[in-house]
């Protein structure tokens, strides 16, 4: 039930603020956005890898920390070339914040329990990123290499989503 | 040496250097590329080498549902397997299993 809390909450984030950029975020917000999804994502890994024993949880964790990280360190690359400044936004603020709220639930649990929250808690949230990134972030990229990374890592996310629907579907 | 012993042996030669070029092995190579094998389905001959290239940011496996071999792929580097016995084999990233490709080995 917290999972589906988180989601519609993140859900809500994204769509408000989307609603509220007027369907247009710009390409700062955009790269602001992209950049905490994954730097969210990246700190629920190391959580997962400080608590987990499930050989299989940490080697997934293993995955998304060395993933994300990398196509962060596209996406930095690319608006230093591009003279770009990410933007702190209200979508980003939300995802911020309901990322916070999940990752101490996320902590007072412990074994098969962290476990199998850690797993589903990937599974909704790769689904509301992906949506995310599919509906309005690469629709409203205007830069061509901006939007190429986050087509991009929007087939490495949909990748990490189906990883994660599998880990989630063993640990049950 | 008599004419005939040469022509011969000249004969056998040509064969064995005409038999050399069909049967040598071939490298069939996979280029991985915006998170996806290209090209996705490829046939080969017993004995040849599969070679998959990341061109990726992020590191990739090439892994047979079979278990027969699972390889890592890092960003930027090559990986190579043999092909070995005759048959269909389907594979995929363990990464991102949303990657998937198809091997279909034919006997030489």
């Amino acid at each position: 039930m917290l999972t589906s809390r988180l989601t519609a909450a993140i859900f809500i984030a994204v769509s408000s603020a989307g609603l509220a950029l007027a369907a247009e975020p710009t390409d700062p917000q955009i790269a602001h956005i992209a950049y905490t999804a994954g730097s969210i994502d990246i700190e629920a890994a190391k959580l997962a890898l400080e608590k987990s024993k499930n050989a299989d949880v940490v080697a997934f964790a293993n995955d998304m920390l060395r993933d994300h990280q990398a196509v962060n360190d596209q996406a930095l690359a690319l608006v230093e070339k591009l003279g770009v400044t990410p933007e702190d936004n209200d979508t980003s603020k939300g995802l911020a914040a309901a990322a916070e709220k999940e990752k101490a639930r996320l902590a007072a649990l412990d074994g098969e329990a962290f476990d199998e929250a850690y797993a589903a808690n990937e599974v909704a949230y790769h689904q509301t990123v992906n949506d995310a990134l599919d509906t309005i972030l690469i629709p409203n990229a205007s830069n061509a290499e901006l939007k190429s990374l986050l087509t991009t890592g929007l087939k490495i996310f949909q990748g990490h989503q189906e990883h994660a629907e599998h880990l989630a579907a063993s640990l049950n | 040496m008599p004419r005939q012993l040469r022509h011969r042996i000249a004969l056998a030669t040509l064969f064995a250097v005409l038999l050399g070029t069909a049967a040598a092995a071939k490298v069939i190579r996979i280029e991985i590329d915006r998170i996806a094998f290209a090209p996705a389905d490829v046939t080969a001959e017993i004995g040849d080498t599969i070679e998959w290239a990341n061109n990726d940011f992020v590191d990739h496996t090439a892994t047979a549902r079979s278990g027969d071999w699972d390889l890592e792929i890092p960003a930027g580097a090559t990986a190579q397997v043999e092909a070995d016995r005759a048959g269909s084999l389907e594979y995929f990233c363990r990464f991102h299993p949303n990657m998937q490709g198809k091997i279909t080995v034919e006997a030489r």
